[in-house]
């Protein structure tokens, strides 16, 4: 099998590699370039554990191919915290206990921003809605949304 | 498994008619892949059409709208002229899978992927959608409703690709809706579903209508006698009685886990109805 080789934009630093003409994105993200913070579920797009925005649209990269995202921007759960400081989703998560085995904890945070960042202000049904594509066998999912309401609540007073 | 993403349409349906092994279209991927990782597909080729100019491209114009092949579910409902000219059409289409699925899943997908279940193909069809299609041979254009031939095929022959859904303009007085039954509130696959969509008259008496339903048959169904039904009236409580009963008439369905026979015969003239209530006041029906 012949290798693709792709140029691609990873939580804004250029990113080369070299990957399988049939080789997903989250395998690439994880055992190519050492970004394990997707995390792979089910492999089929059921669980939402790997997602990631590809050009600001939320996936799921177990269903992107690796040879797909030449010149893409690709943002992951690596990029979310600037530094020490973590992100505020990062922050509530924590305090409203809002993980336990904290597997499905990386894609619930990048859905819960693609979600507030396209709405500031959602309800709990739209957040719950939003978060739909993402499983969670621990928390039994309030936690998840008291944390996301807090983070919006905080990030429309700052 | 070779990958390539040509930037011209005929290159990439040359690329298809050529190959000797399997290959696929990629938009996507929210079924191609699915089906790799499961071992049900080994593709020798996938083409990845979305470098192609255009794919990505929802287009108004006085004929009505040109969506491209590549046009994920998220852009559907982003657009807001798309969306209040065709909102029965954006719902069906939005239902589809999670958000991570609508940032990738396209409507020509839904449609070759040929599930007598897609969501968004009866909204297609109740809508009198069409599709441009371009091979090895030149290019045509055929209804949404002769795509799919059984379940899992279409009617597209080696190297032809769907480059975009052509949705007619939204004449004046006229809706669309689009519902489905699932067991749960989200994220599943229809046990039954209905499409339509509705033109009235200045008095609010519907002078045309297409009906379509969804997970009763082995291909996504036009039911031509429930439009009939109730094409001349005001949707009085007899029109829709006999709707529903043309609707259910229609229906062959096969008995599985997700619903029986009976319940999905049944269910198919009680979404009708409650369809068509919906796209006649959408038409600024009284």
């Amino acid at each position: 099998m012949s290798g693709v080789h792709v140029s691609t934009t990873i939580n804004g630093d250029p990113v080369e590699f070299v990957c399988n003409a049939d080789e997903p994105l989250l395998d690439v993200l994880r055992d190519r370039l050492g970004l394990t913070g997707a995390k792979e579920g089910c492999g089929t797009g059921d669980c939402g554990a790997c997602s990631v925005t590809v050009n600001g649209r939320l996936v799921c990269s177990c269903l992107v191919l690796g040879a797909e995202v030449g010149g893409a921007a690709i943002e992951t759960i690596e990029g979310m915290a600037t530094g020490d400081q973590l992100h505020p989703l990062q922050k509530n998560f924590i305090s409203h206990a809002a993980l336990q085995c904290g597997i499905c904890t990386p894609g619930f945070l990048i859905a819960a921003k693609a979600l507030l960042d396209k709405n500031p202000d959602p309800s709990e049904e739209e957040i719950r809605f939003g978060l739909a594509g993402n499983l969670c066998r621990c928390t039994g999912y309030d936690k998840i949304v008291r944390a996301v309401q807090a983070t919006a609540k905080e990030m429309r007073g700052a | 498994m070779r990958y390539e993403a040509p930037d011209s349409i005929k290159a990439a349906a040359t690329m298809l008619a050529k190959e000797k092994g399997a290959a696929f279209v990629l938009a996507g991927g929210t079924d191609l892949l699915v089906k790799m990782k499961g071992g049900f597909l080994e593709p020798d080729l996938v083409v990845d059409i979305k470098r192609i100019k255009g794919m990505y491209d929802i287009k108004k114009s006085a004929v009505g709208f040109r969506i491209g092949a590549a046009v994920p579910g998220v852009a559907l409902g982003e657009n807001a002229a798309l969306v209040k000219a065709w909102p029965g059409v954006v719902e069906a289409a939005n239902l589809i899978g999670s958000k991570q699925v609508q940032g990738r899943c396209t409507m020509v997908g839904n449609m070759c992927n040929a599930s007598p279940a897609a969501d968004s193909v009866p909204a297609l069809i109740a809508a009198g959608a069409k599709v441009a299609i371009v091979g090895p041979k030149g290019k045509r254009t055929i209804p949404v409703d002769q795509v799919a031939v059984s379940p899992g095929r279409t009617s597209l022959k080696k190297g032809e690709i769907i480059e975009a859904i052509l949705l007619p303009a939204r004449p004046a007085k006229s809706g669309d809706a689009y519902l489905r039954f699932i067991p749960r509130t989200e994220m599943d696959i229809a046990v039954v579903s209905a499409g339509v969509n509705l033109e009235l008259d200045a008095k609010g008496v519907i002078k045309d209508a297409r009906v379509s339903l969804g997970a009763v048959a082995a291909t996504v169904l036009l039911v031509p006698a429930a439009a009939k039904a109730i094409i001349g009236s005001k949707l009085d409580a007899a029109a829709l009685e006999k709707l529903a009963a043309a609707c259910s008439a229609a229906c062959k369905p096969i008995d599985d886990k997700r619903g029986t026979i009976e319940f999905r015969t049944k269910v198919a003239g009680v979404l009708a109805r409650r369809a068509v209530m919906i796209a006649y006041s959408r038409a600024g029906g009284k």
